[in-house]
């Protein structure tokens, strides 16, 4: 099983506090991780030191072998990851439509390609892509009007377009009309069975996240506090009581 | 937003009827033919402005760099090419020593628009390279610092006129009124400057730069070359505020390092007032705002004169204040609010 | 260029002059520098017309001087006379800007910055203007250093003013008020503090500080178009510096003052003003390549 992602004793300090403490994290190839933790055990942190959005203090990441920790997030993202975030980021000033064009996979293309229209293949994509997310109705909607959880799904559905080898969402159903989190499930299984995709994901939702991972890794003030199949997690007395003993 | 609308043939009438006016509308109005091609000038300076400024999110302070870059390499390829540059600026230009004929003034403006086109395009690559990876009000200082330096130095050269500044070559007699001929040219260089921004804001590079305006860390974190485009969006403006200054140049036929070439304090915040006042952001807003302006700038000029740069300093205030989504922003909430309220049903 | 070089080389009492100088125009620099950190750190708003109140204060201070009134007592009346500008302003226009994009802020108080310096080229006609103060000068090594007595005492009452102003805004309740919306304006304002009076307060404060240096500036020199130098400045300083770093604005302001002083020498006059910019250009660009080796940038 070859490690798409690997963290090794990774530590992020700000100022006084220590975000991240030696975390140490494998991704298999194909496989979807989960990362729990009760707010403020670092997992977002833990996220920002993978795309580049800050510099960790110790410790490597890993892509596909190659060290990552010092690049910036432009050179990640192309490499191959993606990510969503906990407050939804899409590009407000242009409607649901121009967003999907803009984050389609152009980003194995040569800079020429931004001069051009995209393909009529490409376009159905995204058009079908969003009306996966339930956006159709709201193709032309500019995107900052759009409600929380539509653009949450706008954002995840940009992420998928963007056709990544790994993704790391956060929070990836919070906000989310409950009806429609069953087939974004489905979706990402899927897209992991049939284009391999890799997934790490950052969850609150417990039945989610067990149902969804196949490994998952408990964060807690900074530190990894436990880690093993979803089975075992769940009955996992550490685990029970980071949450429910967080203050 | 982009509102990439189709060539019905209602809007290819209403582009030929506009394309009709542009033609005639020096011959018809004899009497204003510098401030119609003033007029022109200043659509390509906002529109190139807001490329970078409204469509991509820099404000730049500095773009009359550029403008300033082409007026004097245009006008010295325009004397260059038959003169020493050193010995005409000595001799202030003028006189029976330096005369261009038909052939050569021509041939001069024929080269010295594209060196200005370059000179520009090159300066604003190697300047952006550095500049570029400054954000926000950083990069409006930053700029706003380069535009003014410039023309401190130029004041500096004596080769090209120093402090005293340089005169563009005398058109000849023999070609009769030169301002026609100026405005045809500001005309095909504001048809092919709006036509090409049209072509750009329509394909993914619009969709790029109103990304990186929106969100430039998404932008980079979803892959998208942002320094690449950022790059490429100022050298494209630059280009064609090179044009435009070497055209303007010749215009006003004296280039003076600080008032005319790299003036700060009015070309240069003129063009960001033109783009917000018609709207930022649009294709169609630096257009309608360099027209506005224009009317504007030449009432106060009359009316106001001996205070009208006071009057025009007021006005940048109101509408950076007051009215900063400009006259398209305007009409379209207007519009965007009427849809809503219609839309409103049980 | 080089010959200038040479020159220093060869004389070290020139340089020991120019440092001099630089440091004592400094204090000024840092003056302005000042006020623009609190007005930036409180309303987080950029004021390009910075240099225009300097000037502005610079021309108080000249016109009364051909009246008769000593230069340092210009000093407080052009500090009340740009405080009420200040306020005039901040009511008609600043108090709009404040909590919007930083970009209608810059352009706006461009706007000002112009109109202000037409106005002051209108009534004052567009010369150079020093104030001469007549004090005389001490002369060290041989006379071949020069050190203006009034440039001494300007230096000194700049130093009086930082202090005093630091005084105020750590001591007085009105400074404390601005400290703390400085920090957590919804909390301020929770509190009990007038968020729009306290903005008020900052904006007329920065203009009176800038009234009074450049009373103080006025033994060096003053024209209509000096501002947008001074703004540069002021902005360069406060980059270098770093918000509330207050020693920081010191060195960076007299570092200034000297480098700008050797530049106008090595360089020529002219290229003084473009060596300023330049510098700023330099000094962001290596900023940020520092930041963005961190996986940050300058925001």
């Amino acid at each position: 099983m070859t490690m798409l992602l690997e963290a090794v004793e990774v530590t992020k300090a700000f100022g006084g506090v220590v975000a991240n403490e030696r975390i140490s994290l494998a991704v298999p190839q194909g496989a979807i991780v989960g990362l729990i933790g009760p707010n403020g055990s670092g997992k977002t942190t833990l996220f920002n030191a993978i795309t580049g959005a800050h510099a960790i203090d110790a410790g490597a990441i890993r892509f596909k072998g190659k060290d990552i920790s010092r690049l910036l997030t432009g050179d990640i993202a192309r490499a191959g990851i993606i990510r969503t975030y906990q407050q939804p980021r899409v590009y407000g000033g242009l409607t649901a439509r121009e967003n999907m064009r803009i984050s389609a996979s152009i980003r194995r293309a040569p800079f020429i390609r931004l001069f051009t229209r995209p393909r009529g293949d490409v376009e159905a994509y995204m058009d079908e892509l969003l009306d996966f997310v339930g956006l159709a109705e709201k193709m032309d909607a500019r995107a900052g009007d759009l409600s929380f959880g539509q653009q949450k799904l706008l954002e995840l559905a940009m992420a998928l377009a963007n056709e990544p080898e790994m993704l790391l969402m956060d929070e990836p159903t919070a906000g989310i009309n409950p009806v429609l989190i069953d087939g974004v499930i489905d979706r990402l299984k899927a897209a992991r069975a049939e284009l391999g995709l890799t997934l790490l994901i950052i969850e609150h939702n417990m039945p989610v996240i067990m149902d969804l991972a196949e490994h998952i890794y408990c964060l807690a003030h900074g530190k990894l506090l436990a880690e093993g199949p979803p089975g075992e997690i769940q009955s996992d007395a550490r685990v029970l009581e980071a949450y429910l003993g967080a203050a | 937003m982009q509102g990439g609308r189709a060539l019905t043939p209602k809007r290819l009438v209403l582009l030929a009827g506009l394309l009709a006016i542009g033609i005639a509308a020096p011959l018809v109005l004899p009497g204003y033919q510098l401030q119609l091609t003033e007029l022109l000038l200043f659509m390509v300076f906002a529109l190139a402005w807001d490329l970078v400024g409204g469509q991509m999110g820099y404000n730049s302070f500095g773009n009359v760099l550029f403008v300033g870059l082409g007026m004097y390499a245009s006008a010295i390829v325009q004397v260059g090419l038959f003169y020493d540059v050193g010995l005409y600026n000595e001799a202030r230009g003028g006189g029976t020593d330096f005369v261009f004929d038909a052939s050569q003034f021509l041939s001069g403006l024929a080269l010295g628009i594209p060196a200005a086109v370059l000179v520009s395009a090159l300066a604003a690559w190697l300047l952006g390279s550095l500049v570029l990876t400054m954000r926000g009000h950083y990069f409006a200082i930053c700029t706003l610092g380069l535009g003014i330096a410039a023309g401190q130095v130029a004041a500096g050269i004596p080769w090209i006129g120093a402090g005293s500044g340089m005169l563009t070559p005398n058109p000849p007699e023999s070609l009769g009124d030169e301002t026609l001929l100026l405005y045809y040219l500001a005309l095909g260089l504001a048809i092919a400057c709006a036509l090409s921004f049209a072509w750009l804001l329509s394909a993914r590079f619009g969709l790029a730069l109103n990304a990186i305006r929106d969100d430039e860390d998404k932008a980079e974190a979803m892959g998208l070359r942002t320094h690449a485009v950022k790059v490429t969006a100022w050298v494209i403006a630059a280009g064609f505020l090179g044009a435009a200054g070497a055209i303007y140049g010749n215009l006003v036929r004296f280039i003076d390092p600080t008032q005319t070439a790299f003036a700060g304090a009015t070309i240069g915040v003129w063009m960001i007032l033109m783009a917000l006042l018609g709207g930022k952001g649009t294709l169609l807003g630096p257009i309608v705002g360099a027209v506005v302006f224009q009317i504007t700038k030449e009432l106060f000029w009359t009316y106001l004169l001996g205070w009208q740069r006071v009057g025009l300093g007021l006005l940048i205030i109101l509408v950076a204040v007051f009215f900063p989504s400009g006259i398209v922003g305007f009409v379209r909430e207007r519009s965007a609010a009427k849809g809503r309220a219609g839309e409103q049903s049980p | 260029m080089i010959g200038n070089l040479l020159i220093l080389h060869e004389a070290p009492a020139l340089a020991l002059q120019l440092a001099i100088d630089g440091i004592l125009i400094g204090a000024v620099f840092a003056l302005a520098a000042y006020g623009m950190a609190l007005v930036w750190g409180v309303t987080n708003i950029i004021n390009v017309a910075q240099g225009e109140f300097v000037m502005l204060g610079g021309f108080i201070a000249v016109i009364g001087a051909e009246h008769g009134i000593p230069v340092l007592l210009a000093v407080p009346l052009a500090a009340a006379c740009l405080y009420a500008l200040g306020w005039v302003l901040y009511y008609a226009v600043i108090v709009h800007l404040v909590g919007r994009d930083m970009f209608n802020s810059v352009l706006a108080t461009f706007g000002i910055a112009i109109v202000l310096q037409q106005l002051m080229a209108h009534v004052f006609g567009g010369a150079d203007r020093i104030a001469v103060a007549g004090l005389g000068s001490w002369f060290f090594l041989d006379g071949l250093v020069v050190v203006d007595k009034m440039k001494v005492l300007v230096f000194a009452a700049c130093i009086a003013l930082g202090v005093g102003l630091a005084l105020f805004l750590f001591r007085s309740r009105r400074g404390q008020a601005i400290r703390a919306v400085a920090q957590r304006p919804e909390a301020a304002s929770v509190l009990g503090i007038d968020t729009r009076k306290v903005y008020g307060l900052t904006f007329a404060l920065n203009a009176a500080i800038c009234g009074a240096a450049g009373a103080l500036a006025a033994t060096y020199t003053v024209h209509p178009y000096g501002g947008l130098s001074y703004t540069i400045r002021a902005f360069m300083i406060v980059v270098v510096a770093g918000l509330g770093n207050l020693a920081g604005v010191i060195w960076a302001a007299l570092g200034l003052g000297v480098a700008e002083s050797f530049a106008g020498f090595v360089l020529g006059p002219q290229y003084q003003i473009a060596f300023v910019f330049a510098l700023l250009v330099a000094i962001l660009v290596f900023r940020n390549w520092r930041l963005r080796r961190q996986r940050r940038y300058l925001a």
